[in-house]
């Protein structure tokens, strides 16, 4: 495996039952930058990016993020299924953002950024705490430490999600259509948020309708239909003169 | 909001004589209902209050409420055990768990009682240890013999409280089940182990849902010791008033007598349940902890 590569998908298929949603996707993403897929609803986007942090098991092919393969350890040319330990330390090192945020609303802001720290890194309560602090302002919300989900508009809670994710110290970012459950008017600081994510050099994968954000901040755009890549490339290029006659079609709905 | 040149509405509010008029009635018939019982010789109404605070009908309460508290709190325990035991990934656990509720639940509390009387009749001794590893006589593990003066009181608690986890595992159940699966999914991507996730993201959740229904059957458990008589259990509120009741041949001032403690004990829990939704509806509740 290259070193520079922190995502390798090679061939990837997965069933539900009778239905196959990916028919056999490869995909790499360098180390820093920064993918979008893209899509019609159905085209198994949103599948594959949970397959990358083994959300979903897949049935063929094989997925590497910086170097160990996903959901299983190679020993003499055998595959062996990860305990749910070393599944579960395998998935901290990979951040999540869904769609409808998945904060817990049982918890505050602030409490929510920390949980997986204390709970799952063991680190010292107050310590974390701070920690969870200087995220909360990194995404723009520290005067909202101590207010539920409930009383936080969609783009606040979808901050604090990313937040949440962030205080792992994650390699890889997944962003599985973070804005498409938010009013129009609050996706733009979503999109701000992680454009600095991107700037500041972390590698994401982000699942989006956002054309806009896709030719603005990705290295590279990946457009899928009926669980294939159809095509990929720079993002420029695939947006202005897409190759393919679904990408067109599906370009001019959604531009 | 002083400055404000709003004129307050100044209307006649809307008048409910209906509703005057039908509490007018009940209160005069609950009125006629008391005074007429009040009069009534039949009640017994001398020997209720020479009762009510006897010192063994006290004790009795005492009895019946332990029942109730110590039955519920192994329930709970055993209940939220056999609702997460059902959700486990591990097929063996969910078995057992479908197995224990589909005998405990399937059959009645009442028969349940009598076969836990019984026990010393159908077992002669219990033994905790690795089945056929001994030397000569000495046996390695645990050896409980069964007798006949096994505690009456305990094996009413055994009855009570592994037919109630059977109802408890099914609350807990659904409160899990009514946990957002992407709940549980946003603690996974955290790296959070099943066991973390179900022990501070899910329980927590579903006990919003749980405890209505726990209220509820605390209050249906404090009743249902009144069937301790099977095993039999005699020591109890129900049983030790119509004891009493034997010695002055009036059986009905006596069961007013045990009316007024269930009572006392039910509006209590109402007043417990009613404080303890409102700590488990942080983050629900519309206004709370709302700055901005």
């Amino acid at each position: 495996m290259n070193d520079t590569l922190m995502v390798e998908a090679l061939d990837i298929h997965k069933s539900f039952g009778s239905h196959e949603v990916l028919k056999g996707i490869s995909l790499e993403v360098k180390r820093g930058e920064v993918t979008c897929l893209v899509g019609p609803s159905g085209s198994g986007k949103s599948t594959f990016l949970r397959c990358i942090n083994h959300l979903e098991k897949i049935n063929a092919g094989r997925i590497s993020v910086d170097g160990s393969i996903i959901g299983y350890r190679e020993h003499r040319g055998k595959l062996y299924e990860l305990k749910p330990s070393e599944a579960a330390a395998q998935r901290v090192g990979i951040g999540m953002v869904f769609q409808r945020f998945n904060l817990f609303p049982h918890l505050t802001a602030l409490e929510n950024v920390i949980s997986g720290m204390v709970k799952v890194q063991k680190v010292d309560r107050s310590e974390a705490q701070q920690q969870g602090k200087d995220l909360m302002e990194r995404v723009g919300l520290s005067d909202k430490l101590n207010h539920y989900p409930s009383h936080l508009s969609g783009g606040q809670q979808q901050r604090v999600a990313i937040a949440r994710s962030l205080a792992m110290k994650p390699k890889l970012m997944l962003f599985d259509e973070p804005t498409s459950a938010l009013d129009p008017e609050l996706v733009g600081e979503v999109l701000d948020v992680m454009k600095g994510l991107a700037q500041s050099g972390m590698t994401m994968i982000v699942v989006t309708h956002e054309m806009g954000f896709a030719r603005e901040v990705a290295d590279s755009i990946v457009f899928m239909d009926g669980g294939i890549v159809i095509e990929s490339g720079d993002p420029a290029e695939v947006l202005s003169n897409p190759t393919h006659e679904r990408t067109r079609s599906f370009l001019s709905k959604v531009i | 909001m002083a400055q404000s040149t709003k004129t307050t509405i100044t209307a006649v509010p809307l008048r409910h004589p209906f509703r005057w008029a039908a509490a007018l009635y009940f209160l005069l018939l609950a009125g006629a209902f008391l005074v007429d019982a009040a009069h009534r010789s039949a009640y017994g109404w001398t020997d209720f209050g020479k009762y009510v605070f006897d010192r063994r009908v006290f004790i009795a309460a005492g009895v019946t409420l332990s029942l109730t508290v110590i039955s519920m709190l192994i329930a709970i325990v055993l209940g939220v055990g056999l609702a997460v035991m059902r959700r486990s990934p591990n097929p063996v656990f969910g078995a057992v768990s479908w197995v224990f509720i589909w005998v405990f639940r399937g059959t009645p509390v009442y028969v349940q009682l009598v076969f836990w009387g019984l026990l010393s009749t159908i077992y002669h001794s219990f033994f905790i240890g690795i089945p056929g590893l001994h030397f000569g006589n000495f046996y390695l593990g645990l050896h409980i013999p069964i007798t006949q003066d096994f505690s009456l009181f305990w094996l009413a608690i055994i009855g009570l409280s592994l037919n109630e986890a059977a109802y408890m595992a099914e609350i807990v159940r659904a409160g899990l089940l009514s946990v957002d699966s992407g709940q549980e999914e946003a603690a996974v991507s955290l790296g959070m182990s099943w066991w973390t996730t179900m022990r501070y993201i899910v329980i927590p959740q579903a006990m919003r849902i749980i405890i209505p229904p726990t209220g509820n059957e605390i209050i249906s458990m404090l009743k249902t010791t009144s069937l301790v008589t099977a095993v039999p259990l005699v020591t109890d509120l129900y049983a030790r008033t119509r004891n009493i009741s034997d010695e002055i041949y009036n059986p009905i001032p006596l069961l007013m007598v045990a009316c007024a403690w269930y009572l006392f004990f039910t509006t209590v829990l109402m007043f417990v349940q009613h404080f303890i939704e409102k700590r488990f509806a942080r983050g629900h509740s519309p206004l709370t902890g709302y700055q901005s």
